[in-house]
């Protein structure tokens, strides 16, 4: 009890014996001093702890520090343009404006995307890609959602911008083809990159590139035209909203500007000509196989394909029984029928089994020897004693009955597919189909059956196995011009790129040894080729023109002929036959080569040597001005 | 009543001003580190003066409320002690109370001034453990020890409630020292905490499940970066990143761009470190250590028992400051809101830190006063 309360006195004032104080202070002390050490090697460990941080781990947190606050935004090259060869502009970069949803900042993207829709036109096609979009990028990345938004749509969005947080109007460069569906089949078109494109290309290169070629040039260029991707590091905050951008900018190489070698007045001219008519026509220029003008009619729109086009147009354009789709020039497939005449006679002579003036009596009908099936002529009793400038001429054909007969399928073959016959030109576009050379071989292969000498005979008239794309045939027509020469066909002429003042021509292929071994065999030919256009099948094409032409017509059957149907070839011509003409001019010196090829019509002559004659009518006025200029140049060069 | 404390303040403010006694070494480390804390609030702010001002005016009050601390004996406030302490209690009741079923509700709004109740503890707590181990047999016994846990562990119990086990924390570690320092044998320390670390699994279902996922996050903070982990990963990459010299004043990415959170309060020891480097935590360090050393150069230096423990036992909290914030923004112990001393920005920390430190004035004060006595 006493000890209590001198414990409470002794709390409430504080006094201890002496004793007792000094033993507490000492050991309060030794505690002090054992607390303090405690205290250190704590905080020592605590500093060995930043010292782990702050100079083991530097490198791999700093660097994490970095991909925090730095983001590398892809800067898209600008794609190059593509003119004619006369500055003509066939593909461009327009702006545009474009509907983007940014997910992280749109909270529910469904509900906008739907209430979206109530404010603008969405189709399920572009909700589908949009979707399709979303999964490949992060959340806080823009998404397109409606390409080209008319002025309009913008306008309507506006007002209503208030209601969709994380919705904008983007500006951006889609692609325009001023000329439409005039250059559809060949400068073709960009689209949206899809899984396959994605699959094929290099990502990085194409990190904020929305579109690339899917046909035509666009296509077969895509590296050139695409350029390269540059980048630049910008800084963003916890929310990857951007602050800054960082020095380090690299920025994009554009895509190089082409130059085709197409006249695109003379492209024009091609097509208006065909007057909606499903064929096709190529013009080469045979000293160097530039192609001046490839026409595939009908055509489509090319615009339509290159924000997305909706399934009602696609859907229309593969249903027309047209075809705009079909790509003529590179897959379309014609009997060449007498267009191959020439070729045939050529072989004779090449190969020695005729003459220039050898003559062959046609009758009306032609015989293998120990066969009954008679091979007919046009003309019934037909056109008795002929050489080979009049078999052509006149486009006789038991003189090529004849001399393929005599030359058997294997050197016919043989000799044909040095014109490329048979095989892809290897022009500067994709997709091209080969046509077929009949052969053995190629009999053997399709059908696993024997060659039969009749069909030798009906190759030699270009009919039976025979299919050439239009494509083909007018590198054979331009290799034959070049006296033998081939000149691989092709579109790009020249390239400018970044920093070019004027387009840089592209160095020509090295210059090939002719096929034709005799110049007089050639000779031949072409004379037998300028009579056809003189005073022969197809003489009303060359009046008043200031070139001799060389040409040649081709009629077709649609339909394989047999002796039956021969007879009642006049029932409705114009269904019945593909009508074909080729030529080249002027005939001595060839500075361009023809062809002409109609899906259906009554002659080559009547049909397709007039849409020839347009061309060579509209390749003129240029053609002369450049003579003209050549020849002062040449004059004034040799002046002293 | 009010007139006559009022009088009193306005004596203790004059004489403060006319003659403080204070320690000059521990004063100048003080106001250094409010520097230090001003300078990297400004940068953790991005450039807030707002911020600065008002963490300086709170500086300001506390180093007031230090002053006028300074004035009064220690003999005085051990008379008042158990009376405070008492008080500090009802209010965390109170709190308690009223925060029922409200989640974390710390604060106690008396209108004219809102605050923690819980932060009166930090200064209430080693009063009353120091107060209690005066009048006792020191070393103590299991008897004194018990009451002591009881002391600490009511107050503890009502604010780990809030929840705020950080605070609790700091309150179990303030009474704690003074025991320690009160000379308590070490095979006694060793076996409460071997018996502390037998509790760990049997207390672990009572934590919150926030709580328990600081705790499995610290483990393996990889596991949820963008939950639960982001705090600590992004704290270790802010430290990390900083290296040895550190990325330069303002020129800490992971603050100024807002990965790194509370990068004001909780975290503001990751943005020093970042922009000041090894170096700079180091000297930071040193500096604390300073401090916490000066304070128990003061205690040693008290003249009776219940100014030594009291004086040692705040001294040893300040450390359990640095070490759970420092422990915390280097990823070594959970995420507990435990603020760095005089540097992370709010209010009722830094106050009740000065008046901590207007205790130890006050002791160091009286020192010879009391000798002579």
């Amino acid at each position: 009890m006493k000890s209590l309360r001198q414990r409470i006195k002794r709390s409430v004032q504080g006094h201890k014996p002496i004793g007792e104080a000094r033993l507490e202070a000492a050991q309060f002390q030794r505690r002090a001093y054992a607390g303090l050490a405690i205290i250190v090697l704590c905080l020592i460990a605590l500093g060995v702890r930043f010292w782990i941080l702050q100079v083991r781990q530097h490198s791999e947190l700093n660097a994490r520090s970095d991909a925090n606050r730095i983001l590398t935004r892809p800067l898209p090259p600008g794609r190059g343009l593509i003119y004619d060869r006369n500055g003509v502009l066939l593909a461009e970069n327009i702006a545009a404006f474009r509907l983007e949803v940014t997910p992280e900042q749109a909270g529910d993207v469904q509900e906008t995307v739907t209430r979206l829709g109530e404010v603008l036109p969405i189709s399920d096609d572009d909700i589908t890609r949009f979707n399709a979009q979303r999964k490949r990028k992060r959340s806080y990345e823009g998404i397109p959602l409606r390409l080209k938004l008319s002025e309009e749509e913008i306008a309507r969005f506006s007002i209503n911008r208030w209601a969709f947080p994380g919705v904008e109007v983007v500006p951006y460069l889609t692609r325009s083809y001023p000329l439409g569906a005039e250059f559809a089949h060949t400068v073709g078109y960009v689209g949206r990159i899809d899984e396959e494109d994605l699959a094929a290309l290099d990502a990085s290169e194409y990190a904020g590139t929305t579109h690339i070629g899917k046909t035509g040039i666009e296509r077969s260029y895509e590296k050139r035209l695409h350029g390269r991707v540059g980048y630049e590091k910008i800084e963003v905050n916890a929310d990857h909203r951007p602050l800054r951008v960082l020095p380090g900018r690299v920025a994009p190489v554009p895509g190089e500007n082409l130059y085709l070698s197409i006249d695109a007045h003379l492209q024009e001219v091609t097509e208006a000509a065909f007057e909606g008519r499903a064929g096709a026509a190529v013009a080469i220029d045979p000293r160097n196989g530039e192609v001046l003008a490839m026409v595939s009619v009908p055509s489509f729109d090319p615009n339509l394909f290159v924000n997305g086009i909706s399934s009602v147009d696609y859907r229309g354009l593969l249903d027309d029984e047209k075809k705009p789709l079909l790509n003529r020039l590179l897959r379309g497939t014609f009997t060449p029928g007498s267009t191959m005449k020439p070729f045939v006679g050529l072989a004779g002579l090449e190969l020695g089994l005729r003459k220039p003036e050898d003559t062959v009596l046609s009758t009306g009908e032609f015989f293998i020897p120990g066969q009954s099936r008679a091979y007919r002529d046009d003309v019934r009793g037909g056109f008795g004693r002929v050489d080979l400038v009049q078999a052509i001429a006149r486009s006789v054909n038991t003189y090529f009955y004849s001399v393929s007969l005599d030359m058997g399928i294997d050197r016919f073959s043989g000799y044909l597919g040095r014109f490329g016959f048979g095989q892809p030109t290897g022009i500067d576009l994709l997709g091209e189909g080969s046509g077929v050379l009949p052969s053995r071989e190629w009999k053997r292969a399709r059908f696993n059956q024997p060659w039969y000498p009749g069909e030798t005979v009906i190759a030699g008239i270009g009919q039976g196995y025979w299919i050439v794309t239009p494509l083909q045939l007018a590198n054979a027509v331009s290799t034959f011009a070049a006296r033998g020469v081939p000149h691989t066909p092709h579109l790009l002429r020249a390239v400018q790129t970044e920093g070019d003042e004027t387009p840089v021509l592209l160095p020509l292929a090295p210059e090939q040894a002719s096929v034709i071994a005799k110049p007089e065999d050639w000779l031949a030919v072409q004379r037998g080729m300028v009579e056809v256009v003189r005073a022969g099948t197809a003489r009303a094409m060359g009046i008043g023109f200031p070139y001799d032409i060389a040409g040649k017509t081709g009629t077709a059957e649609r339909f394989s002929r047999t002796d039956e149907t021969w007879t009642s070839i006049s029932a409705s011509p114009i269904e019945r036959h593909q009508v074909l003409f080729e030529c080249f001019t002027p005939a001595d010196a060839p500075r361009i080569a023809v062809v002409v090829a109609l899906e259906a019509g009554r002659s080559g002559a009547s049909d397709a040597a007039p849409i020839a004659r347009k061309m060579l009518d509209a390749w003129l006025p240029g053609d002369q001005q450049r003579q003209r200029i050549e020849t002062l140049a040449t004059a004034g060069g040799s002046q002293p | 009543m009010i007139d006559v404390l009022l009088a009193q303040i306005r004596y203790r403010l004059a004489s403060a001003w006319r003659a403080p006694r204070l320690d000059l070494p521990l004063l100048g480390a003080l106001l250094l580190l409010m520097g230090i804390g001003l300078v990297t609030l400004y940068s953790a702010s991005d450039l807030d003066r707002g911020y600065v001002l008002a963490q300086g005016l709170r500086f300001v009050l506390g180093l007031v409320l230090m002053l006028v601390i300074s004035r009064i004996p220690p003999s005085a406030l051990r008379n008042w002690t158990p009376w405070l302490y008492a008080a500090s209690v009802v209010l965390l009741v109170i709190v308690v109370m009223h925060g029922e079923g409200r989640g974390a509700n710390r604060w106690l709004d008396l209108h004219f001034v809102r605050f923690q109740p819980s932060e009166l503890l930090k200064l209430t707590m080693p009063m009353m453990i120091a107060w209690f181990l005066n009048g006792r047999q020191l070393p103590p016994g299991w008897t004194t020890l018990g009451i002591a846990g009881a002391l600490i562990a009511v107050p503890a119990a009502l604010i780990a409630k809030q929840p705020d086990l950080g605070t609790a924390l700091l309150i179990v570690a303030s009474g704690a020292f003074g025991i320690f320092l009160s000379g308590l044998a070490w095979w006694r320390i060793g076996l409460l905490l071997g018996a502390f670390a037998a509790a760990i699994p049997i207390g672990w279902p009572f934590l919150h499940d926030y709580q328990k996922d600081r705790v499995l996050t610290l483990l393996n903070p990889e596991a949820d970066p963008l939950g639960n982990g982001w705090h600590i990963i992004q704290s270790k990459i802010a430290v990390g990143s900083g290296g040895i010299w550190g990325k330069g004043w303002h020129h800490g990415t992971q603050s100024r761009l807002e990965f790194l959170p509370e990068h004001t309060t909780d975290f503001i020891f990751s943005v020093f470190a970042e922009e000041w480097g090894l170096i700079g935590v180091l000297l930071l360090l040193a500096l604390y250590v300073f401090i916490i050393a000066r304070c128990l150069w003061i205690a040693a230096n008290a003249r009776d028992t219940y100014s030594r423990l009291l004086a040692g036992s705040i001294s040893m909290a300040l450390f359990v400051y640095v070490m759970v914030n420092g422990g915390m923004v280097t990823g070594i112990l959970p995420v507990v809101g435990v603020p760095l001393p005089l540097v992370s920005y709010g209010g009722t920390s830094a106050v009740s830190l000065l008046a901590g430190f207007g205790v130890l004035m006050s002791i160091h004060a009286h020192r010879r006063t009391l000798a002579t006595h």
